[in-house]
């Protein structure tokens, strides 16, 4: 561990350091031994609190999950666990409800990660060239970062609403007919897409600008040189250096998809929004989680669903690895 | 990273610029980097002023709806600018919503969460940048793999555990799970790995400092500006805040989201009046925001690209 050279780590006896008081040889020891315990615990010490936290309000209740799936717990008694073994899972699993949730999940996530990721990369490609008042473009695209998932959802309601909504009124004028846009399976899954798309595209965009800029200029000096028109430079110099970029933006991107709460709660609200829609046509796993746990007041099943999530993202992380590895190994 | 050089020369650093750039064999100009060294044309100005108002409207039209009647706004033709009702539905949903204990409870958990957060996260991050122990790599990448698991994993036991504590609707059940975040840890530690010199925590050796007081005297002040943007998105972050204050709170005691949902779930809710609360939450948001955008996007900025 100890080491005297000062551009390594900070620990070890330090060989010039001021005495305040004249040192007997017992005292130095003693003095030693505390440096060295502080060297030694304070580390540990700084990154507890961190851990502590997610021990006891991550990690734990995580495991403890599975526990509750296993039981019958109702909302109105919560300190009665009743025993029913894999009774919550077969409950969820044969309840077409909750495939339907799935689909719904999987579908919207698709629908919005990856219009949301292309938009992004075209405009952080258009905000990487030298621009007038760049910072003012920058900050207006993360606008909808700022705004909270319920204020977002709550103004798209009104734009996909029926009656009066925004939308059909625009659409008017190109003769399209009124759409009940909550109503459809494709219709209301598309509507909360674009609630995600507004409020995450600007966040991606400067992450991929980020990246972008950090891309050396010399790979472009060489491509121009061998004669690579713009485009040919974007799709063989920009792409190939933001893949790592990418990949990060996808993992989140899919992670946040899987916790959709709020725009499907609250694109009709209510208590059909707490159903995810009058036929469940644009309900997710949250919803279902939610309505099981705090509409029913069954948390068993609720806790059954958070476990089904768990497995489904595992899944996806599995098929992200693999379609990472296959990508790999075709550019090689 | 971009060039000061003027618009007719692109580049002015190579020699090979001119040997190649005197004699075009097709009619494109030489052209080095795609963007940066390049001025935006008119397509791209169009595009991002496209872009800009589909960014801006939403929040336009949250005014426009917030300060006329319900029945302006659900009018075949809906208005596009603002009336005069904006007081009225303040008021409503005020008196509705339960807005001012909303208000300072938002506040309350905001700025608790944020100084936790700022504290722990630059303390571990200092730890984690700066300082050599035993299964430091093994507990960053623990650090790193929690940012993948979602709250909705742990809600139900979370709910009973609170409950069961006494923090049953409480404000201390919002506060506590989220008090040191993964994504703060990463954000202080990839900052402190460029700007803390080794040789600064060396010097506050030499003059007999523990190491708590080179946290104090040289770790944070260093820190600062990173502190600065990571206490701003954290703040909208946990402003934000929608799934678990929704399922632990209720509306005696609610957050500002907390009291929006419910009053969109509210029998037959007034939608102009619903607007009104959703400009009262976000307003204060916005205003930060304008303040301080420049620093939340060069933070987002800083904190993707892994250093």
């Amino acid at each position: 561990m100890a080491t005297t050279t000062p551009t390594r780590g900070v620990q070890g006896p330090r060989p010039g350091r001021r005495a305040p008081k004249p040192m007997t040889p017992g005292r130095q020891a003693w003095r030693s031994r505390l440096w060295r315990f502080d060297d030694k615990a304070s580390p540990y010490a700084y990154i507890a609190p961190f851990f502590l936290v997610f021990g006891a309000f991550g990690l734990y209740p995580l495991i403890y999950t599975g526990w509750i799936a296993l039981h019958r717990v109702e909302m109105t008694s919560l300190d009665q666990m009743e025993w029913v073994g894999w009774g919550n899972f077969s409950t969820i699993l044969q309840d077409s409800e909750f495939w339907t949730a799935v689909t719904n999940t999987f579908v919207i996530g698709v629908i919005s990660t990856v219009p949301q990721l292309m938009i992004a990369l075209g405009l952080a490609h258009l905000l990487n060239y030298k621009l007038r008042a760049s910072t003012f473009w920058r900050t207006v695209i993360l606008t909808p970062y700022a705004t909270s998932v319920a204020s977002a959802a709550l103004v798209f309601a009104l734009v996909f609403r029926a009656d009066g909504g925004l939308l059909n009124w625009v659409l008017g004028f190109f003769g399209a007919g009124e759409t009940n846009w909550a109503n459809g399976h494709w219709s209301s899954n598309i509507a909360i897409a674009v609630i995600v798309i507004w409020r995450w595209t600007g966040y991606n965009t400067l992450i991929y600008l980020a990246a972008m800029q950090a891309v050396p200029s010399d790979l472009y000096e060489a491509a121009s040189l061998d004669g690579a028109s713009r485009w040919q430079q974007f799709r063989n110099v920009t792409i190939p250096a933001l893949r790592p970029t990418i990949l990060f933006t996808i993992v989140i991107s899919t992670i946040g998809s899987m916790q959709l709460f709020g725009e499907p709660l609250l694109l009709e609200g209510g208590q059909v929004g707490a159903r995810g829609g009058t036929e469940h046509q644009y309900e997710t796993l949250s919803i279902y989680l939610y309505n099981y746990g705090w509409n029913l007041g069954h948390l068993g099943p609720a806790a059954a669903v958070a476990w089904a999530m768990l497995v489904l993202l595992l899944l996806i992380a599995a098929i992200n690895w693999l379609v990472g590895r296959f990508m790999r190994k075709t550019a090689a | 990273m971009t060039t000061t050089s003027p618009i007719t020369a692109p580049d002015h650093r190579r020699v090979s610029k001119a040997a190649v750039g005197d004699e075009p064999p097709r009619r494109r100009r030489f052209k080095p980097g795609a963007g940066r060294q390049h001025h935006a044309g008119p397509f791209a100005y169009f595009a991002l002023v496209v872009v800009g108002l589909g960014s801006i409207f939403p929040l336009y039209w949250t005014l426009v709806a917030a300060s006329r009647t319900q029945d302006e706004v659900l009018d075949t033709t809906p208005p596009l600018i603002p009336g005069g009702n904006l007081f009225n539905n303040l008021e409503a949903a005020w008196e509705q919503a339960n807005l001012g204990k909303a208000i300072v409870n938002t506040v309350i958990v905001s700025s608790s969460i944020t100084v936790a957060t700022l504290f722990f996260c630059t303390l571990a991050g200092y730890a984690f940048a700066k300082m050599r122990f035993k299964g430091r790599g093994a507990l960053m990448t623990a650090v790193i793999a929690t940012l993948t698991i979602p709250p909705q994993l742990s809600v139900v036991p979370l709910f009973m555990m609170m409950s069961d504590i006494g923090w049953g609707g409480q404000l201390e059940s919002v506060i506590f799970p989220t008090l040191v975040s993964a994504f703060g840890v990463f954000f202080m530690r990839q900052y402190l790995l460029e700007a803390l010199p080794y040789e600064l925590i060396e010097a506050g050796r030499m003059d007999g400092a523990n190491n708590l007081r080179i946290v104090w005297s040289i770790v944070l002040p260093v820190a600062r500006p990173a502190m600065m943007v990571l206490g701003m998105l954290t703040f909208v972050q946990s402003w934000n805040d929608f799934f678990w204050p929704y399922l632990a709170l209720n509306q005696q005691n609610p957050t500002l989201q907390v009291a929006l949902g419910q009053l969109s779930a509210s029998y037959v809710p007034d939608q102009s009046i619903v607007m009104a609360g959703a400009l009262i939450s976000t307003l204060p948001l916005l205003v930060v925001f304008v303040i301080f955008g420049k620093q939340i996007v060069g933070g987002i900025m800083s904190g993707a690209v892994k250093g």
